[in-house]
């Protein structure tokens, strides 16, 4: 797109139909609203937030890994994702009031309902699997699932959350093809080191 | 004001008021919307987010600064310089006169 330094004027006398002027006031609109999407979630999610939750997740694979009660393991899991997700609210919050923009204006109100509807859909599908037994399962459907939720919700953010997504896509459904054995590790590797690797990459282009 | 040549049923030029154009420009408009939705943003931020290039942006922030729609200061970050633009009061009147004529033109056609 050139854009000329000068002021473009429509040619005098020129005849502008009312179809022109209407479609051009549309066009006018929605290229306004479109920028300021794009730029109201420029600095919606926190990069640091996102490095610390994948900071936390160590420890709690660790510890996961070291709990011999399979109500242990998921308590451990559960808390990890409870702090984890009181992290990522604090700190976005954090930051839009630096930015003194709304948490839940119009990109983060859309953000946090397309996130939350497959988090919610990961949270249901654990109860039967945890109670039916199949508890191996859970890393690999939690971390396609969460993956999920920001290849969605990635799209009212900056491209960076929407790639995040997918890898954490692709890490579930290794993790689903793998021994159960490595359930933990594969949490490690992608609530751990992706988060902080993507949240560092967030943190540095888009202004922590 | 009739321009000649302009003849419509409901010509909304002549009830709206005129254009302004310092914020019609595309680049000009990008930057008021764009700032209008952050308290600041720097030329960086702002030449990735409009897609534009160095010479461009800074030719029509200029602009935009003179009119004082947009107020701009420039810090170190360090050793590097950091030119940073926020909107001023007068820049975000600027761009709700420019939605409601939009609005007002679009409801124009649309009754006629």
């Amino acid at each position: 797109m050139s854009t000329s330094p000068n002021t473009p004027t429509p040619p005098q006398g020129a005849p502008e139909t009312p179809d022109a002027l209407h479609a051009r006031a549309l066009d006018d609109l929605r290229y306004i609203r479109r920028t300021m999407e794009g730029a109201a979630s420029f600095t919606a999610l926190s990069g640091w937030g996102v490095v610390a939750i994948g900071v936390t997740a160590f420890p709690a694979a660790w510890l996961a890994s070291r709990a011999e009660a399979r109500r242990v393991w998921m308590l451990v899991w559960l808390i990890s994702a409870i702090i984890g997700v009181a992290i990522g609210f604090a700190t976005t919050a954090r930051k839009a009031r630096k930015a003194q923009e709304p948490l839940f204006g119009r990109p983060g109100r859309k953000f946090a309902l397309t996130f939350a509807t497959p988090m919610a859909a990961g949270a249901i599908l654990t109860i039967p699997l945890y109670y039916g037994g199949m508890g191996a399962i859970l890393p690999g459907m939690w971390l396609l699932l969460y993956g999920t939720a920001f290849a969605t919700a990635g799209a009212f953010s900056v491209s960076t959350v929407p790639v995040m997504g997918l890898c954490f896509m692709v890490a579930g459904t290794a993790a689903l093809a793998a021994p159960a054995s490595l359930g933990n590790v594969f949490m490690a590797a992608g609530f751990g080191a992706l988060h902080m690797v993507f949240g560092a990459l967030i943190a540095r282009k888009h202004g922590g | 004001m009739a321009r000649p040549g302009t003849a419509r049923t409901a010509p909304p030029s002549s009830h709206a008021p005129e254009l302004d154009r310092l914020i019609h420009e595309r680049l000009r408009l990008g930057i008021v919307s764009a700032l209008a939705v952050n308290e600041a943003l720097s030329f960086a931020d702002l030449k990735k987010l409009l897609n534009t290039s160095d010479g461009n942006l800074s030719v029509h922030a200029r602009k935009l600064e003179e009119a004082q729609y947009v107020a701009c200061s420039k810090t170190f970050e360090g050793r590097l310089p950091r030119t940073e633009y926020r909107l001023t009061a007068s820049g975000r009147r600027a761009l709700e006169r420019y939605l409601e004529h939009m609005e007002a033109l679009i409801r124009a056609t649309r009754e006629a």
